[in-house]
């Protein structure tokens, strides 16, 4: 959640159940038919003026997974999808990608402003929008199927980073889409991702030339709001040697009782010495308290270290959807390059979260920390699922793993399911688990000094989740602990 | 899927041309026979097998006619007992209960299950198709039985295989140890063999409240044969099962051990050490369902892996909701002693229950080169400081075993590994 700090107290009163996101807004939308075939394949195509290279791309991607069969081993319990009864392309009748902020739909931007997305650069600079002063942010906002916004693309394009939507990145850097699309997620990777590889509609496209650092923090914003859309967006970032880039993705939903797919792939590349900071605060709408309704969040997230000293690291934040299937995973190729993943994932009522990473050493003295705390309260489930892979030639290797599950009520479920793979002896890897409640004595001690339960609670699950929070980007920090919180209402007392 | 079928079809042939020769009631072995028949064999796409293919055992042509010559029964083939040479042991013979070679134990009953053949609760065909395959062709076994408050002393249960002049055989004893109330016995198992055989036991074990079982288990099967161990244990409330398996033998090795702790203070060891060198693959399996309160399950298993040997390691540790003050613990480590071994593992937790103290550890790595510095620095040639070190982090798990002619026996495989490897 890319908001300013009192868009929670100032959207409070919006939803009763403690999701404050879950408001809709009207806007006249234009849909392909509901289902999925190759036509709407070949319209989704069309729609996005792509070139006869990308829409062979999606028809391989759509037949493949018509053979596919859709996994059932993560610990996730949900009825069977029915991929023909959904909208694959939903955008807001306005012309797609509008040329300036001006053009964008007012009613749009009223819906950002309450989301407390800043997708308006004047706002950002006069410093009306954020209490403190904050660092300029570009942000990219993607409503259902389509980008309506990114701002600071002149300031961007000043140092030559390229960020714009996916779709007008085909049009424009062509060369570029095509050398590294699908070169970290084939289409064929998985049932999702070769689902999204059919039927991706938008995302952002990062890419940072050599030797620069992004001068300032992107972001992009995901929201469905039309009925029965799926979101399918596709997120492409490209930094060549020693170039950086810290990247901020959130996301949010209406609350309905129906249930919504959201199938992602994001990919990406550094080269050598360069450096991909990506932080995701997921808050899909998770459901009500009795489980009906919530985002259904299959996700394909990997990056691929190919040079030498690269570096990802991901962090999440996780709160929200029904339904969360991701494991954002690096892929260490370079030489003494570095994969870190920072998660939080957070369930209550009846959601359910099987994610965690996957770590592949290749190279030599590749390295990779993984730290997961998993917080399962209400009804939910909450798995954290990782793989750590030594192939032979990575001597020197390290790796360490620590993944914490609390608990927080006895309805509840906390799961840890670690894969270790190991074919170099010159490596190290550590693995750590723990499972506990938070302890009488905590709880003793907070309520002793007048904390209500609540916030003691609120504020020893903070504790809990430090190492994560604190790889967040400050303001981002502060909202990810406040979402903490609202995440866990009601589950305690 | 229609290839892993197929490594079926020979032992449901050989299940056809047994038929009305199998002791016992046929109806459980129909069943396991149909479960076969429907899904074969376990494949690696299966997430339990994901590291183990048993694809090779539908390639061997096992022996057909195995229920009357034993090929040999001479006591060459029996392992050295050293110090449990004193003790009552069981042996038997390509599966066979051999009486001639066995000396039965006086405060423990002794049955076979040819003449006596039962199939427990405990075993389910359903879940676990090496244990349908038993099912199936089950033909003898141990049943041991040790009455309330009764300390049954030590006893060990020897098994020796052999192919028949070259051509394998398979054979699938089928064991059920009962302790009743307040019932002690330390059972000692050897599996033992040479060239290529298939021995695929399934045990049972079921202890009564406050009951005590030590069960030390050396799985060193020649180095051609397939052992496929499959031990459920039952654990009352207030009993211990304390069990230590060392895996050194077998080309390709299982073991899996199903543990339900079902009441109130139950309490479970499973630790176990792998040494494995050569092309060997051995996959230790653990399952510890904590189903009562107040339950404690402890697990250290140790690798050490030479040549181009792989270990595997999968490790459960279930917590039911109403398993309230569970006390989990498991650590597994892995040594690398060569560039082309290879672990895989996968510690597991599953749990429902909040008021719990579960963790799990799992290390893997070389021999520590600053510990290796010392001891050559202070003249201990390189192939004795290897052997120092790695018998030093085998130790940590060898330790557990509390019977000291047992864990004689363990020292002295070790030792007779290290002087092949070194």
């Amino acid at each position: 959640m890319p908001a300013i700090a009192e868009t929670l107290n100032t959207v409070q009163s919006v939803a009763d159940n403690g999701y404050k996101w879950g408001f809709e807004t009207d806007i006249e939308m234009e849909f392909a038919p509901r289902g999925l075939n190759t036509d709407i394949v070949r319209l989704i195509s069309e729609r996005k003026g792509e070139p006869a290279w990308l829409l062979e791309w999606r028809l391989a991607a759509f037949s493949a997974w018509q053979g596919m069969e859709e996994p059932v081993w993560a610990l996730l319990n949900y009825p069977k999808i029915d991929y023909q009864d959904s909208y694959y392309y939903a955008a807001p009748k306005k012309k797609a990608g509008p040329a300036s902020l001006d053009e964008v739909d007012p009613e749009l931007l009223r819906m950002y402003e309450k989301l407390g997305i800043p997708v308006s650069e004047r706002a950002i600079l006069a410093g009306v929008e954020g209490a403190e002063a904050r660092p300029p942010m570009a942000v990219d906002a993607v409503f259902d199927s389509v980008s309506v916004a990114t701002t600071f693309r002149s300031t961007l394009a000043k140092s030559g980073v390229i960020f714009c939507p996916i779709s007008e990145a085909v049009r424009e850097h062509p060369e570029l889409v095509r050398k590294y699309l699908g070169s970290v997620v084939p289409p064929t990777d998985n049932y999702f991702a070769a689902l999204n590889s059919a039927v991706f509609t938008d995302g952002s496209f990062v890419f940072i030339p050599k030797g620069v650092t992004c001068p300032m923090e992107l972001s992009t914003y995901f929201r469905i709001n039309a009925k029965n859309t799926g979101q399918f967006e596709r997120t492409l970032i490209v930094c060549e040697e020693g170039a950086s880039v810290s990247y901020l993705e959130g996301c949010t939903a209406p609350m309905r009782d129906e249930n919504q797919l959201h199938a992602a792939v994001v990919e990406l590349v550094v080269l050598d010495d360069a450096k991909i900071k990506y932080s995701t605060v997921q808050n899909w709408y998770p459901g009500d308290a009795q489980g009906r309704g919530g985002i259904y969040n299959f996700v394909t997230k990997r990056g691929a270290c190919r040079g030498a000293r690269s570096k990802i690291s991901w962090t999440q934040v996780e709160t929200g959807s029904a339904i969360t299937w991701k494991y954002p995973s690096c892929v260490l190729q370079g030489e003494g390059s570095v994969g870190e993943f920072y998660s939080v994932a957070l369930t209550n009522n009846h959601q359910q979260a099987d994610t965690g990473t996957k770590m592949i050493h290749i190279g030599k003295n590749t390295t990779s920390t993984i730290v997961s705390k998993g917080i399962s309260a209400g009804h939910s489930n909450n798995t954290y699922r990782g793989l750590v892979r030594i192939l032979p030639k990575a001597a020197g290797a390290r790796n360490h793993t620590q993944c914490d599950s609390l608990l927080i009520g006895d309805l509840c479920g906390a799961h840890t399911v670690p894969y270790i793979e190991c074919r170099n002896p010159g490596a190290k890897v550590e693995h750590e688990a723990t499972t506990s409640k938070i302890s009488e004595d905590q709880l003793f001690y907070c309520r002793q000094r007048g904390l209500s339960q609540e916030d003691a609670v609120g504020m020893i699950v903070n504790g809990f989740c430090r190492e994560v929070l604190k790889e967040l980007p400050m303001e981002f920090a502060v909202e990810a602990q406040k979402l903490l919180a609202v995440s866990l209402e009601g589950s305690v007392g | 899927m229609n290839a892993v079928t197929a490594s079926a079809t020979g032992f449901l042939a050989r299940y056809e041309g047994l038929t009305g020769r199998l002791p016992g009631d046929p109806a459980p072995r129909r069943a396991a026979r149909d479960i076969l028949l429907s899904a074969g064999l376990p494949h690696l796409r299966e997430e339990g097998w994901r590291y183990t293919n048993l694809a090779p055992l539908g390639d061997a042509r096992f022996h057909e006619a195995l229920t009357e010559a034993s090929g040999f029964t001479g006591d060459d083939d029996l392992p050295s007992l050293g110090g449990l040479s004193e003790l009552p042991r069981l042996v038997f013979v390509q599966g066979r209960f051999s009486s001639a070679q066995s000396v039965l134990p006086e405060l423990a009953s002794v049955r076979s299950f040819a003449a006596n053949a039962e199939f427990g609760a405990l075993a389910n065909p359903g879940r676990d198709r090496l244990v349908a395959l038993n099912t199936m062709l089950a033909e003898d076994g141990a049943i041991i039985e040790v009455a309330e408050g009764v300390d049954a002393g030590s006893l060990v249960l020897i098994s020796a295989g052999r192919d028949i002049h070259g051509t394998p055989v398979a054979f699938h004893p089928r064991h059920s140890i009962r302790l009743a109330a307040g019932a002690r016995l330390t059972l000692v198992e050897m599996a033992v063999g040479h060239g290529q055989y298939l021995h695929n036991p399934v045990t049972e074990i079921v202890l009564g409240e406050g009951a005590a079982l030590s069960h030390v288990r050396l799985q060193n099967e020649g180095l051609a044969a397939y052992h496929l161990a499959t031990v459920y244990a039952d654990i009352a409330a207030r009993a211990t099962y304390d069990s230590f398996t060392l895996c050194a033998g077998a080309r390709v090795a299982r073991t899996e051990l199903l543990v339900r702790l079902h009441g109130t203070g139950g309490h479970a060891a499973i630790n176990a050490a792998q040494l494995l060198r050569g092309a060997q693959h051995s996959d230790f399996t653990t399952v510890v369902r904590h189903e009562a309160p107040g339950c404690a399950s402890r697990q250290t298993v140790k690798h050490v892996l030479a040549g181009r040997a792989r270990g595997v390691f999968q490790g459960k540790i279930e917590v039911d909701r109403l398993a309230q003050k569970t006390d989990g613990y498991q650590m597994n480590q892995a040594l690398l002693l060569s560039p082309d071994a290879e672990i895989d593992c996968k510690p597991q937790l599953e749990i429902f229950a909040d008021d719990v103290k579960c963790s799990h550890g799992a290390t893997v790595g070389e021999l520590d080169s600053e510990q290796m510095f010392y001891l050559v620095s202070r003249g201990i040639p390189q192939a004795e400081a290897r052997a120092l070190l790695v018998q030093a982090f085998l130790g940590e798990a060898l330790d557990m075993v509390a019977d000291e002619p047992a864990r004689a026996m363990l020292d002295d495989v070790i030792s007779s590994w290290w002087v092949h490897e070194g």
